[in-house]
């Protein structure tokens, strides 16, 4: 690699590659540009990356006082854990079982799997919120996880990767006397760490950016999740305050951010191993 | 009394009949090695006596114990497996413990965090590490303990897979081609030491393969079967010698036995040759039979006048013996003769020879392939009984 000459080819591919890059990244460091600008850089009628007048400061200031930063962050990560334990501890067994087990019902299983893969959640949005009313639990934590602790992505992904998983070990395990749970436990769950960080970012990211569940849900704003304060905070709070907005969406962004750079070798690892495509 | 008995097991995939009644008895200590071509249904049987698949119907008995609805994880009974399958997250010494943690700890004492609180864990778990490290010590793998199998060779995996087998004293052992994975020297060498694993242990152990050789070198008793059923089971010695079936004739024997298609003569003998065999049952002139004859009884006369004519084809030095494939003037079958480097040298492709044939060293099956217990007959009697 490092002994590569730099030849035309080799340019012209990367420079291809920077271009889409960038292209990816312009919205982010637009947003990151006009977090810094104040009211009247943004409505000026030059474009320009760089801010005439620094204003980072007074803009996150803005950001975390005017709207209960915390709150949403720490609903935001509530509602993302909650789902994502549920999800891997229903996924898991079951997936498990429809690999690895033989009964009757594993076909029916398979093509309800198939089944619930290709029905979207807006197609059940109206009879969950009805159901969710009738039972008085809109505005809680509840209402936000329930519909989605049952992930049949999440079976399927852990089904494809399971399978992959030779039957000698789990006809070991059981020679050695763990019952189908401790297989689950001692065996399945140890080796399928790249499977379950691959399934935590497809999980967490969709959770976490999702607007459209919590704005049927909620209308509590303790219970608000990062999304759908941000739009309180734009239509109440911030008006045409694009600074102070774009200062908060890089405050709820952030940790997704960060998590993926940090974990970035894992999750890509994760996603190869299962053979999934993000 | 027997250790282990099977008793009529079948079973069935879908139509695909796969054992037709394997009926079987291993004695305490006893060494049976389970041999047969591949899809003969033997990995099968082994997985049925380990619980790991149910059998459509049969017995099976340890001690006086009827195992058959006792789930696998409770039936003591350790296997080994052709690719080991040994818990790749787990370190050597943390494999062979699995076992003993899942035997010996109670399931609140496995628990992590609450585990360590529990009465007694402590004593248990020490106890636990010094039986590992006996056993890898007794393995000679004391060094690779703290190794995962991913950072372990072939040879070193099967050791740890034996010592996960044998760390909690089964009341039957299995092997399924444990020595497949292995490359032939330390196959060679592999074999005298689960020899010798297995007399220490004392356990009953049925060793699944589909190498003749190693079946024969290995076992006590040899259990050869083809096709869904068990066609013979005694000792190396008779499966070779004496083969009750054409069918454990032509699996056992390397090279191959030579089998030729012959029918009972008017006078109820078979003849090949000028050798006339009687059977013990009479035989219908004309009952097609079939005759065979190992390669070391087929002698090779030079310029001699006895034996039937023949033609050298293909002549393969193997070292410590010579392989010779002859063509039969009368019948144009080929024959595979096994001689000693000293008595077939000169011997070249293209020469005449003439082929004698040991007479006691025949065997005659019926055309079901079930062997027909047979005797030579003298000449003079040969010749009185012609007459007569």
């Amino acid at each position: 690699m490092s002994a590569q000459t730099f030849t035309l080819g080799r340019a012209i591919r990367l420079f291809l590659l920077s271009f889409g890059a960038l292209i990816f990244l312009a919205p982010y460091i637009f947003m990151i540009s006009t977090a810094g600008k104040a009211q009247s850089d943004i409505f000026s009628s030059s474009l320009s990356l760089i801010p005439q007048h620094w204003s980072y400061i007074a803009n996150f200031t803005k950001a975390l006082t005017r709207v209960s930063m915390t709150t949403l962050l720490w609903n935001g990560v509530v509602v993302c854990a909650l789902i994502f334990v549920f999800q891997v501890m229903i996924a898991i067994p079951c997936a498990y079982a429809m690999a690895k087990l033989k009964f009757r019902a594993a076909r029916l299983m398979m093509v309800l799997v198939m089944l619930g893969l290709l029905v979207p959640i807006h197609a059940t949005a109206l009879p969950l919120y009805v159901a969710f009313d009738r039972m008085a639990v809109l505005n809680s934590y509840f209402a936000l996880v329930a519909p989605f602790t049952i992930s049949v992505f999440g079976i399927f992904l852990f089904l494809q990767f399971f399978r992959a998983i030779p039957d000698d070990l789990i006809h070991a395990a059981r020679l050695d006397g763990m019952s189908e749970l401790g297989i689950i436990g001692r065996v399945i769950v140890p080796n399928a760490w790249p499977a379950i960080t691959a399934f935590a970012i497809f999980s967490v990211v969709a959770h976490w950016n999702d607007l459209y569940w919590p704005l049927i849900v909620i209308s509590n704003q303790t219970y608000a999740t990062p999304p759908l304060g941000l739009l309180y905070f734009r239509a109440a709070e911030a008006g045409d305050d694009y600074g102070a907005l774009m200062a908060a969406t890089l405050i709820i962004t952030f940790p997704l951010v960060a998590a993926f750079l940090l974990a970035q070798k894992r999750f890509v690892e994760g996603i190869t191993m299962t053979g999934l495509k993000g | 009394m027997s250790a282990l008995s099977l008793r009529g097991i079948h079973k069935s995939f879908s139509a695909n009949q796969i054992l037709k009644g394997v009926s079987l008895d291993a004695g305490e200590n006893e060494f049976i090695a389970l041999v047969g071509p591949s899809g003969c249904g033997k990995s099968t049987l082994l997985r049925i006596l380990a619980g790991l698949e149910s059998a459509d119907g049969g017995e099976i008995v340890v001690g006086d114990r009827d195992l058959s609805p006792v789930p696998a994880a409770d039936r003591n009974i350790a296997m080994v497996f052709q690719s080991y399958a040994l818990y790749p997250h787990l370190t050597a010494a943390q494999n062979i413990a699995v076992p003993l943690v899942m035997r010996n700890l109670t399931r609140l004492q496995r628990l992590p965090l609450v585990g360590p609180l529990m009465p007694g864990q402590r004593k248990a778990i020490a106890n636990i590490k010094r039986e590992v490290r006996d056993m890898a010590a007794s393995l000679k793998i004391d060094h690779l303990i703290d190794r995962k199998p991913g950072q372990m060779s072939g040879g070193q995996r099967q050791r740890v897979a034996l010592g996960r087998a044998m760390v909690r004293r089964p009341a039957v052992f299995l092997m399924d081609e444990p020595l497949s994975n292995l490359d032939a020297n330390l196959r060679v060498h592999a074999r005298g030491e689960i020899v010798e694993l297995h007399r220490r242990a004392g356990v009953p152990t049925i060793y699944v393969t589909h190498d003749q050789a190693e079946a024969l070198s290995m076992a006590d008793r040899v259990a050869v079967m083809i096709g869904g059923s068990l066609l013979q089971l005694a000792s190396p010695q008779v499966i070779y010698d004496d083969p009750q079936h054409v069918e454990v004739a032509k699996f056992i024997g390397q090279p191959r036995i030579n089998l030729f298609a012959s029918q009972a003569a008017p006078d109820g003998t078979v003849a090949f040759g000028d050798i006339r065999l009687r059977s013990a049952e009479k035989l219908t002139p004309g009952t097609p039979v079939t005759i065979g004859i190992r390669p070391e009884f087929v002698a090779v006369n030079r310029n001699g006048q006895h034996g039937l004519p023949a033609r050298i084809d293909r002549v393969e030095f193997l070292g410590s013996e010579i392989i010779l494939y002859c063509r039969l003037d009368a019948i144009g079958e080929t024959v595979i003769a096994k001689l000693s480097p000293a008595e077939g040298t000169g011997l070249a492709v293209g020469m005449s020879v003439r082929l004698e044939f040991a007479p006691d060293r025949l065997f005659v099956f019926a055309e079901n392939g079930r062997r027909l217990p047979s005797f030579p007959m003298s000449a003079d009697v040969a010749l009185e009984t012609a007459n007569g």
